[in-house]
């Protein structure tokens, strides 16, 4: 540690206004403040006293993101090895699965932070710290097959035009890893969806085990096919699916964590559970079709509903900001996420559009609860006065 | 069903702005603050739910091939006379001549009873008249062949709603990112463009939905 701080030390006064790098200000910041607690304080504007400062509430995020990500390294190698066909021990599971997922967060990790810094340069602000969230949660909502070079341009796309251009971290209206898996899914569709794409090494189609079918449960229930996997095997999330959403159990440790650091909204995750629950029951009594006759239940812990629930509602910057807002704002992802699933057979994930739908209306939300307690403030005033 | 179909067809399938992009001019325009665009989209319902029906009588009855039918049964004569005209190279203006009177007849109403609103929305309101939304819609309603005027109305009150939404949420959000540092050249009219891109996007979610 001493030697770190020595080293940074050393360097600080190239890179101060009117130095020679003084250009790379931003870059040396960013590095400084990761690894050492910045000893200032601000100067101007408004100060929130608080311990826990944007880069460590981030970094708490993503080691919420890491029960699921692991889950996902070892099921992407038990799914790998169960099309083959082949009886594999735990440790070929996890290496076959680390050898797929690691390089997709590297390359998600890499080329983000590459254009957050570039923009940091350009427009001499700090660094932002959004993106270390962001940068773990795009590889666990891709199916593993994705090509490299796709990540990297979703990724791209995603950061300028989900987040840069609304002025960075904070200030954008949509989640920026949503916006990168919306990207992907209406631009490359035949990498996004179909039967092929969530399980590694299928889409190649060398030595798979006959009959042997990839599409995730969903994928099943939209094409009215029997379900193949238990309601305890999907909990557990030993299921295809992309890569972090298929454990339902890993993201409610995630979500324990959330809730206990305060991080994450209880409002928002119990709000979307709750909408799903409910039109689940809807759906069950109405039973028309087979994804309609999906208990309730299952529904939930299918798919990246949980996933979505925990990860992406709750981001604060997207979400609404008001409380009451926020039980609105989750029932109707829930509820909106259930129907886009039933209605349409096109696109069985509904999860990722019903909560970009509603990030476009939340800040709507927020401006009626708003004006509704100024209203009601100004009647009481009056019938006070 | 059917009813309950076409209505939420028109909103979110069939969005007029995000589906078409219809009507922008005044989308982009009169969508700085939640309250004028409420009114603006309260105005643009209010006559796309009026002209789309009467645009659809006049369809049925002066415009397409044999609408006159009537004419010749009314004057008692043998073989087809009016019958035989196919005035739908008219209906552009007859379809226009009529959203311009409806329109007249909102802005009326609006100075009468919401004199604020009516110096907010300014040259917006009349410029409803030439708002490609509404022409939009009377054109669809003529392109799809609705079997009746109910349906006909259900169709233009749905996407006047639909269109409302969208101008409502796309204020909405410009009220909020006003406190955003959006990069200079962006500023105003771009970072709507993007915006409203971006919840095309999310309204793709109802593309293909099969009621």
């Amino acid at each position: 540690m001493k030697a770190l701080r020595n080293l940074l030390d050393n360097i600080k006064p190239h890179v101060q206004k009117g130095a020679k790098f003084e250009k790379f200000h931003s870059t040396f910041d960013a590095l400084e403040t990761l690894f050492f607690v910045p000893n200032t304080t601000s100067k101007n504007g408004v100060h929130v006293r608080d311990a826990v400062d944007l880069k460590r509430t981030m970094a708490l995020v993503v080691k919420a993101l890491i029960p699921a990500l692991l889950f996902g390294i070892w099921n992407t190698g038990y799914q790998h090895f169960l099309a083959m066909g082949v009886d594999a021990s735990f440790w070929a599971e996890v290496g076959h699965g680390a050898l797929k997922v690691l390089p997709i967060v590297i390359v998600s990790y890499g080329v983000g932070l590459g254009v957050e810094f570039m923009f940091a340069q350009m427009r001499g602000h700090e660094v932002q710290e959004g993106f270390l969230v962001s940068g773990m949660l795009i590889p666990l909502v891709l199916p593993v097959d994705i090509p490299l070079w796709m990540v990297a341009v979703a990724t791209v796309f995603s950061v300028v035009i989900g987040k840069e251009v609304f002025g960075g971290t904070g200030m954008n209206i949509w989640n920026p890893a949503l916006v990168a898996r919306a990207f992907l899914f209406f631009a490359y569709p035949s990498k996004m969806s179909g039967d092929q794409v969530w399980i590694s090494g299928l889409t190649k189609g060398e030595g798979v085990v006959d009959g042997f079918s990839g599409a995730t449960p969903l994928g099943e229930a939209a094409s009215n096919m029997a379900p193949s996997h238990s309601i305890i095997e999907s909990f557990i999330g030993m299921i295809p699916g992309s890569i972090g959403e298929t454990s339902t159990l890993a993201i409610l440790i995630g979500a324990a964590i959330l809730i206990y650091t305060g991080i994450g909204s209880w409002k928002i995750m119990v709000s979307v559970f709750a909408g799903g629950y409910v039109m689940g029951l809807l759906f069950n009594l109405w039973g028309a079709n087979a994804l309609m006759q999906v208990d309730a239940l299952h529904h939930i812990c299918l798919g990246g509903f949980a996933f979505g629930a925990v990860f992406m509602a709750t981001d604060p910057v997207s979400a609404t900001r008001t409380e009451r807002g926020k039980w609105i704002y989750g029932f109707l992802i829930g509820f909106l996420a259930i129907m886009v699933r039933v209605f349409n057979p096109a696109y069985p994930e509904g999860v990722m559009l019903a909560i970009l739908l509603m990030n476009t209306f939340a800040p709507l939300i927020d401006h009626y609860v708003v004006q509704g307690n100024i209203k009601r403030r100004l009647k009481r005033a009056k019938v006070a006065a | 069903m059917d009813y309950i179909n076409i209505f939420i067809r028109s909103i979110f399938i069939d969005n007029m702005v995000f589906a078409y992009f219809f009507g922008m001019c005044s989308y982009l325009a009169v969508s700085k603050t939640v309250n004028t665009s409420l009114g603006l989209g309260l105005a643009v319902t209010f006559v796309l739910s009026i002209t789309v029906p009467v645009n659809y009588l006049l369809n049925d009855y002066v415009l397409s091939e044999g609408a006159l039918v009537w004419l010749d049964n009314l004057l008692g004569v043998q073989e087809p006379l009016f019958a035989e005209y196919d005035l739908s190279f008219l209906s552009f203006i007859m379809f226009i001549a009529v959203i311009a009177s409806m329109v007249q007849l909102v802005e009326m109403v609006v100075e009468k009873f919401a004199p604020t609103l009516y110096t907010q929305l300014g040259i917006f309101l009349p410029l409803i008249a030439v708002n490609c939304a509404i022409l939009g819609g009377s054109l669809f309603m003529q392109e799809r062949e609705y079997a009746n005027l109910g349906e006909a109305t259900v169709f233009g009150v749905g996407s006047g709603i639909g269109w409302l939404l969208a101008i409502v949420g796309i204020a909405a959000i410009r009220e909020k990112i006003q406190y955003s540092d959006v990069p200079a050249p962006l500023r105003g009219l771009g970072i709507t463009f993007i915006v409203t891109g971006l919840m095309g996007v999310a309204f793709m979610s109802f593309m293909g939905i099969q009621l």
